[in-house]
């Protein structure tokens, strides 16, 4: 697995796109052979586990996209510098603990009173400060390379909104409002189409935290901060909040769908649609409107404007409910709306404390919110 | 005759009644009193915190694990790291340099006695206020018990509308009356080591232990006061409608976390240097050789104070700074490595060419030196903002830190605890059940903390009160859970033998361990005012020149 990122990185090197800038290969050939060593070597280990160890779906040393490409060979080289580093000391630290060590012939004799050496003293912090010199050259261009990269005219802009605990995303160009599923379009080498987020927090610091994807940016109140990705292979990508923001903080999951251009277009064509009117759950429809329920959440075409929970216009094409608490199910829904705390202790969500046949005709309605 | 009218022979102190006695040690001003009694509080509020960490990974065996619900969780890992930071490793370290100082430069007590038993009682009423509020932090609001905001409490989650009731300002004022403790400790340490020392006590000649603590407390002074500051801030903003930190009224929250780590960082530096100054002490002693290249030691120190005032902010990569910003901060933190790194060269060559004894606290400092080693290295790695923006704020940053703080730190305050405890009480700690503690603790603390990497690596971000499963952390944090165990036994044993060897210890005698520095002239414990006479020192090591007297060191400085 390592190797093939390495290899994914080679091959890039080669390509000529608008986002080569980003994607050029950012260490000098002589020090990714050192870089290459170590990371055969982390290979050769990773091999000996049992299978599936290293396979996780929230690693940062399986990259999918360009910030998290960029960061990972950088965290091998670093890894490699410092693990020479450690070695060499270790050894002379194992050698000064065995070769002299105390012995009974020592006794009544004390060993060369020795007071320092200032040549060596010297050689001792010239050598760190060239090591430093050159990881803080290759950081700070990897720190450029992500950071000050242009946003290309093709780029997708998203508003991701931090909540206590959840996430709401807005297609500012598209008219798309959702919560908790993150839905961006793969970016074609060739065609690249990297997805631009703006992070806003309506209320506690939050940080949108991907790794296969990126590294992680905070949300903060009244502090907009921006990243992007720009995920090179479809599929689903898993994260999570990782700046503490309160009692379930835990449960704050990221889930990111990256579809193929045309699963996207497809996707964003449904979320623009207004909500379904079905005559079969118009009970399930009134237990909701003239409930507490409208206004926190929103159902477009309802009387539901709510903000301060996530759109529920088309909840049915989520696959988790509860920011990724729980799958989104009928019978999870109906625990969720009788008692949040069940699933996720603490949250905002207040239970409803609906009679059982109101209940029912609600979660009806629901299921019809495709 | 007049030897007889002045001999107090014949009052025996145990024979007063518990009530003076505890009178005695409650109104004391004796900076060794002080400082036994500033270690007795932080060792218990240690166990306190190691209490907290063991519920920490109890809930953390399994995902999804419903040991203790997420409320409890949460005031578990902020009381945790606000007691070990504030009540457990600064009180402990502040008792040595309040025991040892006075002794080391040939001083007869503290610059200001009183001042110094008043910073006590303030960081003790601290510590109390913190517990207390498991009792009183529900407040009116009925909401809260324990602080739960994390130790580093960033705005805006301490506004009132995200923390009713008073459990957050338990957390304030105990920092705040903690601090102020802190900031009297600080000038009395400057003010001892600047005007106490005995004749011939030149700045150069003072045992590293002073000069290190010298610059510790100077950076008190500079670190605290910013802390002290924002905590007013913060009360202002609770309960006097300041917007210091509320963003829907043109605040930043990001103030705050500058305010934090200004202080945060050099608090590091703070905790870390005084266990360097335990380094210096004892791996000469037992490796039977001076420190290698005292003055660049000193150098180094001054260097690392001065350059731990830059680098706060890489706490902060991942709040959204310019690059400028990201790089200057990745620079300043990578060149701290190199005064860090000229100590523990210049330890290594102290051991070179040595007769290394393993005792106790030579283990603990071998220990220290090999996780210092480690710890500064994945410092480096998270020093790389870009790096950082992965590892920051995941479980590779919590072992990071405790690789320094429990792997140095804790280790340090080990070894210095077994190697001035028979100065203390007079008696031996118990060789057996110490080997038996250093090994316990440190495959504990191998296992959970080396371990502790990988599921940063794998994504799983600190602080949360429990996680999904298939992402890889199962298996590792169970085994990290294990380790944390058996560094508990390891703590247990060490309680045994501080209380068995307290009664049944071998007899210390006063210097049991043929070492070179003023403390080790007088009895074990030393006599009140320590010296009958003031000493007079030749050179850094005046024992050395009192026990060869045919070859001082005098010579050669």
């Amino acid at each position: 697995m390592y190797i093939a990122v390495l290899e994914e990185a080679e091959h890039k090197k080669g390509r000529r796109t608008t986002l080569k800038r980003r994607t050029k290969v950012l260490i000098c050939p002589a020090v990714r052979k050192i870089g290459l060593l170590a990371l055969m070597s982390v290979a050769c280990v990773a091999s000996a586990e049992p299978t599936g160890f290293f396979n996780t779906p929230t690693n940062i040393f399986a990259p999918a996209s360009t910030p998290a490409k960029t960061i990972a060979p950088l965290a091998i080289f670093v890894m490699a510098i410092t693990g020479i580093i450690f070695v060499v000391v270790f050894t002379l630290l194992a050698y000064a603990v065995i070769k002299f060590r105390g012995r009974a012939s020592d006794a009544g004799r004390e060993p060369a009173q020795v007071y320092g050496s200032t040549q060596i003293e010297l050689a001792w912090t010239m050598v760190p400060v060239l090591i430093v010199v050159v990881l803080y050259l290759a950081t700070a261009r990897v720190i450029h390379a992500i950071q000050d990269a242009p946003e290309p005219a093709s780029a997708l802009e998203v508003t991701v909104i931090g909540h206590q605990y959840w996430w709401e995303y807005r297609y500012p160009g598209l008219g798309v409002v959702t919560a908790n599923e993150l839905h961006i379009p793969v970016s074609d080498p060739a065609h690249p189409r990297p997805t631009f987020l703006t992070l806003l927090s309506a209320d506690t610091d939050h940080s949108f935290w991907v790794p296969e994807l990126a590294g992680k940016t905070d949300l903060i109140p009244d502090h907009p901060n921006r990243m992007w990705v720009d995920p090179l292979r479809t599929g689903i990508f898993l994260g999570q909040c990782a700046q503490y923001c309160g009692i379930q903080h835990a449960k704050m999951l990221i889930r990111v769908s990256v579809d193929s251009p045309e699963e996207f277009s497809a996707w964003v064509r449904e979320q623009q649609r207004p909500a379904i009117e079905d005559g079969r759950v118009a009970e399930g429809k009134h237990v909701f409107e003239s409930s507490a329920c409208i206004n926190c959440h929103t159902v477009n075409g309802t009387a539901a404007n709510g903000r301060f929970g996530p759109d529920l216009t088309h909840l049915m094409s989520r696959v988790t409910i509860a920011s990724g608490a729980a799958q989104n199910t009928p019978e999870n829904l109906r625990l969720w709306i009788q008692n949040p705390d069940a699933i996720k202790p603490g949250c905002l969500m207040p239970a409803m404390k609906l009679s059982d046949a109101d209940l029912n005709a609600l979660v009806r309605y629901m299921e019809t919110l495709r | 005759m007049s030897s007889n009218v002045i001999t107090v022979s014949g009052v025996q102190i145990g024979e007063r009644p518990w009530v003076d006695r505890l009178h005695g040690w409650l109104t004391t001003v004796d900076h060794k009193r002080l400082g036994i009694l500033y270690i007795a509080y932080g060792l218990s509020f240690l166990l306190v915190a190691g209490v907290e960490a063991i519920i920490i990974r109890i809930q953390l065996m399994h995902p999804h694990s419903g040991a203790v619900s997420p409320e409890v969780f949460n005031r578990m890992f902020t009381m945790h790291s606000t007691t070990m930071v504030f009540f457990a490793a600064m009180p402990i370290l502040f008792g040595f340099s309040n025991y040892l100082v006075p002794l080391m430069i040939g001083a007869r007590d503290m610059a200001f006695p009183r001042l110094n038993s008043f910073s006590f009682w303030l960081s003790a009423l601290g510590g109390l206020l913190l517990y207390f509020s498991f009792l009183g932090g529900s407040g009116l609001y009925g909401a809260g018990s324990a602080p739960d905001v994390g130790w580093w409490a960033y705005a805006p989650l301490t506004a009132r509308a995200f923390s009713p009731g008073h459990s957050t300002d338990y957390w304030t004022l105990s920092v705040l009356v903690s601090g102020f403790g802190t900031v009297g400790t600080g000038i009395n340490i400057v003010a001892t080591i600047l005007c106490m020392r005995c004749p011939g006590m030149k700045l150069s000649r003072m045992p590293l232990l002073a000069w290190l603590n010298l610059v510790m407390a100077g950076m008190i002074l500079i670190a605290i006061t910013p802390l002290s500051a924002a905590q007013m801030m913060l009360l202002v903003d609770r309960y006097l409608g300041g917007h210091f930190f509320d963003a829907q009224a043109g605040g930043a929250p990001v103030l705050w976390m500058h305010f934090f780590w200004i202080f945060g960082h050099p608090e590091v530096y703070i905790l870390i240097i005084p266990c360097f100054a335990f380094m210096s002490e004892i791996i000469p002693v037992f490796s039977r050789k001076p420190i290698f290249g005292y003055p660049v030691m000193v150098a180094a120190t001054v260097c690392i104070g001065f350059i731990s005032m830059s680098v706060w902010a890489h706490h902060m990569f991942t709040v959204g700074m310019s690059s400028y910003a990201n790089s200057f901060f990745t620079f300043t933190t990578m060149v701290i490595g190199v005064p860090t790194g000229i100590k523990i060269f210049n330890w290594l060559g102290t051991m070179w060419a040595g007769q290394i004894q393993f005792k106790v606290p030579m283990l603990f400092c071998i220990g220290f030196l090999f996780q210092f080693l480690i710890a500064g290295l994945t410092g480096i790695m998270l020093s790389c903002a870009a790096l950082g923006w992965q590892l920051s704020l995941s479980y590779f940053v919590v072992a990071h830190f405790h690789y320094t703080l429990v792997g140095g730190v804790v280790f340090a305050i080990f070894a210095a605890i077994y190697y001035w405890y028979p100065k203390m009480t007079g008696r031996m700690l118990n060789e057996t059940l110490g080997k038996l503690h250093f090994w316990l603790f440190l495959i504990g603390f191998h296992v959970t903390f080396d371990l502790m990497h990988i599921p940063g690596i794998l994504g799983m971000p600190r602080r949360i009160y429990t996680y999904e499963p298939g992402r890889g952390w199962d298996t590792l944090n169970l085994l990290i859970s294990i380790g944390a165990f058996i560094q508990a036994i390891g703590v247990l044993v060490f309680v045994a033998n501080l209380v068995i060897s307290y009664f049944k210890g071998d007899k210390a005698g006063n210097d049991p361990w043929d070492a070179w520095t003023l403390e080790w002239s007088v009895s074990s414990p030393p006599p009140a005012y320590n010296f009958a006479s003031v000493p007079t020192v030749e050179s850094r090591r005046p024992l050395w020149d009192l026990k060869h007297p045919e070859d001082p060191d005098s010579r050669y400085e």
